[in-house]
């Protein structure tokens, strides 16, 4: 279905318009547009909404709900700018026939992008003061003196004197541009958005009946299963399609260039078959071994070297201090490892192919697909469907062009899920690193100067519009990940930007002499450099922010502690935003925090001992606030830390939706402990070795969990942040300065594993 | 192939399936159920849970032919979303989901679980949780749902 023929079927009549008319809108090319994470957008009001003749209303919306609540707050915007009742609106959510090109749902960038006073937002704004504008010269008095209740517009003075949305513009089009002037509805005046309204979808997946992209059944279809290499640095050298000749229902073995599926009649038939495939593979370069991931990174040639900031004193600085403390950070790959195996749905008939699948990039997709299948963008149809929570680029997806590709084959319908393995030893990892910090301290105790050295291996990502050997899938099928492009040094700063966090909260981010940062140390220098990676990575919830704050948080606590000071005061001697200063008092305040050094006096030679920890961001540099105070307990004998209790303070802006965003807070946070303590990708010397859920164990619902308490800082007077990668960003650096606190041991490498906390309990000072 | 006749949330459907199939493919294929979900294939995460004697099984590690005959109970199985089962209730009132996909594994495992053992403290329902996983973070959420629904469904 095409947007005009929904529309017409819905009863609004609506003119569809494409990313490149929207681009041409913006000056920007079309391909250059693509690639935007936040896409062209539209500034066409009628690309947003659209009201039927009953007065319901149908909103479009480039941003995809993936579990964490968005559906419902962007339901909830709509109904509050159009002064309607919630379940008066219905929302469309990515579907490249039918709603604004938005670009990727990534980088907790949603609430910035469509509830402030642009995109989603404005068009419900824009629409309100137009049909106000409407009603006034129906009703024949000024705008001014009309107000709107549940969708129907009446006189102040004079009630009898209504008429309704249904009846000012029921089934027609605006013919609007969004309005940048168009007021918004002040947060004073909410009764719907900024309520705990509960979740839309969670009656039909409590009882079994939501649609998820794995519940998509189109008449006709076929099941396939892809057959990924057994290496890690494969070559394919033959494949055997006799070798499944006669299984039953097996349709197809499909060969394009090294991809290599089949396609069944039947899901299951489909798994043994790839299964009995015999497909050959030569064994590449071998990998280099686990254990010497970080000691290789440092001397890993070539590089891209970054530097965010660089006030070009600071090798002075650390020359002349009284006192400079070091440490190094450790962070291993991770994975996204979502609860189901990646799934997609592609029907390719000819030259015109639809995709169903859980892509948090629909238009991008719809353009790196067209690629993978030799169509044109325009002719390849993307429609969002839910699927498990992905927290980044999951195998949504690489298993979109694996359908994709053996429907191409077949020309019917064909649905791919991968098995467990499949996904978790071809998935695109959160990037390991390692990180070198050095301050200059001065007499008094104050730091002043901040070095920060990190080194981040990455291979492809997202595919953006053009790279689908970003993924498994697309390299398989002969396109290259984007290429690495070395450059050293780095060239100076020109404007100050902390997208990964790897400035850290303490030093003034002066660039050109403008301070973007939240901190007073004035000495300061951020370099990066970017390796290639034996393995594909990407974007995983928090990347790269969440490595460096776990550097950044233990490092501070570290001086604190040599200074024997108290850890949430010496980070307040360091801070100058009042809204970080904020998060931090009032996490403190809420976990009743008593200022002393860490550790703790008296810890105990042996068995479980207790310490607190805090740790803070302003995440991406401008995009949420939040504050952790963890509480653990840590087994001295076993090395066993156990998480008591963790209070955290987030400051989004504007509240959309209390307890979504608690339960952001919370989801977050315990995915930040699983990390924390139990996350490491393996491999040996041919093939990654974390398979399946033995072999990557995250935490399980029998795990001792912390309570969890959570302030609010609800800030109506400011643009709304992101709130989906605050406290996962924090939790690493809060358990680190935790055990210290209760041991006298510094952790420095993720995952904090029993053995590891041994280890450093055997070498602590004590 | 081979015809098999199973009793799915109170109905006799009939398939013509390869015998060592496993549940879960039939239940979501072969019958379009949205309930139970594939997660591993290997019966490590709960996805697949479905309810056959009163005990939470994994359909995704069991042959069909070895259920015929079985009452087989899947999440829609329990209630409906205007007619909840308590238990679903119990997570509808706590809102406890994030993406949803694990219900299966957790809203009929705990229910299998409590219904044996109405009588359970928070430890035992959470060891009786081991083998199920939730990748959002939703875990004191559905604690506390499943407290809530065995308790009478007050919190």
């Amino acid at each position: 279905m095409n947007r005009r023929t929904f529309l017409a079927q819905s009863g609004a009549l609506v003119v569809s318009f494409g990313a490149a008319r929207a681009a041409v809108q913006f000056g920007l090319e079309p391909a250059v547009a693509a690639q935007r994470l936040n896409g062209a957008s539209s500034r066409d009001l009628d690309g947003w909404i659209a009201i039927k003749a009953d007065g319901s209303i149908t909103a479009f919306t480039g941003k995809c709900e993936l579990g964490h609540g968005l559906y419902t707050a962007q339901t909830q915007l709509i109904a509050e700018e159009l002064c309607v009742p919630f379940n008066r609106v219905t929302l469309i959510q990515c579907d490249t026939a039918l709603t604004p090109d938005q670009g990727t749902t990534s980088g907790a960038q949603s609430h910035p992008t469509n509830f402030n006073n642009a995109d989603l937002a404005l068009a419900g704004a824009t629409a309100r003061e137009a049909l106000l504008s409407i009603a006034a010269q129906r009703l024949g008095v000024p705008a001014g003196q009309l107000s709107v209740k549940d969708g129907v517009v009446s006189v102040a003075s004079d009630a009898s004197k209504r008429v309704s949305y249904g009846e000012l513009i029921g089934g027609r089009r605006f013919d609007l541009t969004l309005n940048p002037n168009a007021r918004r509805k002040p947060p004073a005046e909410w009764t719907v958005l900024g309520t705990p309204v509960p979740r839309v979808e969670i009656p039909a997946m409590a009882t079994g009946r939501f649609e998820y992209v794995h519940n998509v059944r189109v008449p006709g279809m076929l099941h396939g299963a892809v057959v990924r290499p057994p290496f890690a640095n494969p070559s394919l050298t033959a494949v055997d399609a006799r070798s499944v000749e006669g299984m039953p229902g097996v349709v197809q073995v499909v060969v394009k260039k090294e991809f290599v599926g089949v396609v069944a009649e039947k899901p299951w038939q489909a798994i043994q078959a790839a299964r009995q495939l015999k497909a050959r593979w030569a064994v590449g370069a071998p990998l280099e071994p686990h254990q010497n991931l970080h000691e290789r990174l440092r001397s890993q040639t070539p590089t891209r070297d970054t530097r965010t900031v660089d006030s070009g004193d600071v090798d002075a600085a650390l020359g002349s201090a009284a006192n400079v403390v070091r440490a190094t950070y450790l962070y291993p790959y991770q994975m996204h490892g979502s609860v189901g195996t990646a799934c997609a749905v592609a029907d390719v008939q000819g030259e015109k192919a639809t995709i169903w699948a859980a892509s948090q990039a629909v238009w991008p997709l719809r353009s790196s697909t067209a690629q993978v299948l030799g169509l044109r963008p325009e002719d390849v149809h993307v429609i969002f469907r839910q699927g498990p929570g992905c927290y980044g680029i999951n195998g949504a997806d690489t298993v979109a062009y694996d359908a994709a590709l053996l429907s191409q084959a077949v020309g019917k319908p064909v649905r791919v899920q991968l098995t467990r393995s499949d996904e978790m030893a071809w998935e695109n990892y959160g990037v390991a690193c390692l990180i070198d910090q050095r301050a200059a301290v001065d007499r008094s105790g104050t730091i002043v100067a901040w070095d920060h050295e990190s080194w981040i291996p990455s291979r492809g990502g997202r595919p953006g519009a053009n790279a689908p050997g970003n993924l498994v899938t697309g390299t398989l099928a002969g396109f290259a990940p984007a290429a690495f492009q070395a450059r050293s040094p780095a060239p100076a700063p020109t404007t100050f930007a902390n997208n990964s966090n790897a400035v850290p909260s303490y030093v003034t981010g002066t660039v050109n002499g403008r301070a973007g940062g939240t901190g007073t140390i004035a000495s300061q220098r951020v370099l990066t450099h970017g390796l290639r990676s034996a393995f594909f990575t990407g974007p995983l919830r928090s990347p790269e922010r969440l490595q460096n704050t776990f550097a950044h948080e233990s490092f501070i606590d570290e001086i604190a502690a040599e200074l024997r000071v108290d850890p949430v005061e010496y980070r307040l001697r360091h801070l100058r935003d009042p809204r970080l200063i904020a998060v931090v008092t009032a996490a403190a305040k809420a976990a009743n925090w008593t200022s002393r050094p860490s550790p703790r006096p008296s810890i105990p030679r042996a068995g479980v001992s207790s310490g607190r920890g805090m740790s803070c961001v302003l995440y991406e540099g401008d995009n949420g606030y939040c504050a952790m105070v963890a509480e653990v307990d840590v087994n001295q004998d076993t090395g066993a830390v156990t998480v008591r209790r963790l209070v955290i303070a987030n400051d989004s802006g504007p509240i959309s939706n209390p307890d979504g965003l608690r339960n952001q807070l919370e989801g977050g946070a315990l995915q930040g402990v699983s990390r924390t303590l139990l996350e490491e990708v393996t491999w040996d010397d041919q093939k990654i070795t974390s398979v399946d859920w033995r072999t990557y164990k995250p935490l399980y619902l029998d795990a001792a969990i912390p309570r969890i308490e959570i302030v609010l800082l609800n800030r109506p007077d400011m643009p709304a942040c992101g709130a989906g990668e605050t406290s996962v960003t924090v939790t690493a650096g809060a358990l680190a300065n935790a055990i210290f606190d209760a041991t006298g041991a510094r952790l420095r490498q993720v995952p904090f594993t029993p053995a590891r906390v041994q280890a450093a309990l055997a070498s602590r000072r004590l | 192939m081979s015809r098999i006749t199973l009793r799915v949330n109170g109905t006799s459907r009939t398939v013509d399936v390869d015998p060592a199939t496993p549940l879960l493919f039939v239940l979501s294929d072969d019958l379009q159920l949205n309930g139970p979900k594939f997660g591993c294939g290997l019966g490590q995460c709960g996805c697949c849970t479905v309810i056959i004697k009163g005990q939470a099984v994994r359909s995704c590690i069991t042959p069909v032919s070895t259920v015929g005959g079985a009452e087989i109970t899947t999440l829609e199985g329990l209630g409906t979303p205007e007619r909840p089962h308590p238990i679903q209730q119990a997570f509808i009132d706590e809102q406890a989901v994030q993406c949803g996909f694990c219900l299966s594994g957790v809203v009929l495992t705990a229910k299998a679980f409590l219904d044996r053992n109405p009588k359970a403290d928070e430890t035992q329902i959470r060891q009786a949780m081991s083998g199920v996983l939730c990748r959002c973070g939703a875990n004191a959420r559905m604690l506390k749902a499943i407290t809530r629904y065995a308790r009478g469904g007050k919190a």
